[in-house]
Order: C-alpha cells, then sequence, then structure tokens
C-alpha cells in the first residue's frame, strides 16, 4: 500500500516528529510505499541540518535523512512554512538574499501543491501533530 | 467502509478524545497513542467514556508509547488491544480512511 505522512511540529517539542518516524519506518519494513513525507508549520525544523542534540539524545533529522536514503524517500519541506522559520537551501538563499543555508541532506523545499499531490497519489495520508 | 481516528493527547489536557468518541461513526477504529496513552488506564476519569463505545468501536493504545510512560499493562481497560508501531500500520491498511484528532 502506498502511504504518504504529513508532519505538523517540529522535532524536540512533544513526539510527534517521533511517532511520524517511527510510523514510516514500521511501514517501509513491513513492505509498503511511502509517496512521500510532507513537512508543515512547525515540522518544517525537522529539515534543518544544524540541529545538534546532545550525543546521547537521538538526532531525529539525522534519522529522516538516514531513513531517505535507505528506502529513497521524498522529504519535502512546505516552502511558506519555511521561508517564516528560517529553513533555507540555495534557491531560497538565492531567491531572498540570505547569506547561508541549513537545509538537511535528502530534504527538499517545495510548495503546498505536493501534499496535494501526497494526497491524491497515496492510499492513505496520516497526519502527525499538535 | 471504515475509519481508524488517531488521538495523541490526554483526555485530562484537551478534550479531542471526548470529540473523537461524540463524532466517530460505530464500526471506526481508535487508536490513543503518545499522551493519549492515559485515557487507557482503569480507574480515571475518563473510563466510563472509553466503555460507553466499547460495543461498537474497537479501541487500542500504542503500546510502546504507553510503556514509555512507566504505566503497566495490567491497568489497561479491558477490551483495549494493545498493538506495536507495525500494528499502527496494520490499522492504517486495514481501514479506509485515517482522521488524526490533532
Amino acid at each position: 500500500m502506498k502511504f504518504s505522512i504529513q508532519v505538523n511540529e517540529g522535532p524536540y517539542q512533544h513526539q510527534a516528529s517521533d511517532s511520524a518516524y517511527q510510523f514510516t519506518k514500521a511501514a517501509l519494513e513491513k513492505g509498503h510505499e511511502c509517496f512521500r513525507v510532507f513537512f508543515y508549520h512547525d515540522g518544517v525544523l525537522n529539515g534543518t541540518r544544524l540541529t545538534t542534540p546532545p550525543q546521547d539524545d537521538r538526532n531525529i533529522v539525522n534519522n529522516w535523512t538516514e531513513l531517505a536514503e535507505k528506502y529513497d524517500l521524498d522529504l519535502v519541506v512546505c516552502v511558506a512554512a519555511a521561508q517564516r522559520r528560517g529553513i533555507v537551501d540555495d534557491g531560497e538563499a538565492e531567491r531572498n538574499g540570505k547569506d547561508a543555508t541549513n537545509i538537511a541532506p535528502r530534504f527538499r523545499i517545495s510548495g503546498l501543491g505536493q501534499l496535494v499531490e501526497a494526497a491524491i497519489q497515496s492510499d492513505r495520508l496520516v497526519v502527525f501533530g499538535d | 467502509m471504515s475509519d481508524l481516528h488517531t488521538v495523541n493527547k490526554s483526555p485530562f489536557e484537551k478534550n479531542s478524545l471526548e470529540s473523537c468518541l461524540r463524532l466517530s461513526r460505530a464500526g471506526s477504529a481508535i487508536l490513543l497513542y503518545e499522551d493519549a496513552v492515559y485515557a487507557a488506564l482503569k480507574g480515571t476519569a475518563v473510563e466510563n467514556m472509553i466503555a460507553s463505545v466499547a460495543g461498537d468501536r474497537k479501541v487500542y493504545v500504542l503500546g510502546p508509547d504507553y510503556k514509555a510512560r512507566g504505566l503497566d499493562e495490567s491497568r489497561i481497560i479491558d477490551g483495549v488491544e494493545v498493538v506495536d508501531y507495525a500494528g499502527f500500520v496494520d490499522l492504517v491498511d486495514a481501514n479506509d480512511k485515517v482522521q488524526a484528532w490533532v
């Protein structure tokens, strides 16, 4: 079955990012397909590579990147939410005159249309957040 | 046609579980996870709320979240079924739609 995941909450806030990650991992391990993970609202903060949690804590951003590498996941960050919260890739830095980028490996910034497409193309859309 | 409803907040913090129980249809499945696992405990003020839907809706609780809060499985309300993440995936698979009561 084809799943898509929506994450509306930042990492280390409550538990939504962890739940979304564990669910996605379990679905992939069961042989299901993940069409897309869409990060919206504070969920875009899952996509900054500057995150540096203590060594004995889980690194949620790296967990997503590693899962994406293993299963070729499409991790999409909402552009409008990202601009508000300072998540920047090369294109956004260029467009908005920023002096740095912070997007994590395997994440990309795109629009809300990607969420609509994910909902249409997938058998199930599972939402995690506050 | 069946629905899966997911609830992730404690019923002592928000009224999302109450809304879910009031508006979900007979035949639905309800998964309690994150802080909503407290609703699966026997002897609380919301136990009757869970019991009131036991006849026509199936209630599940996510075991890893329940255990992470130091709760004992012997205190789970009778009829509430414990699932792991793989079971969560199976519930999403088995139901046509997933409604998150965030």
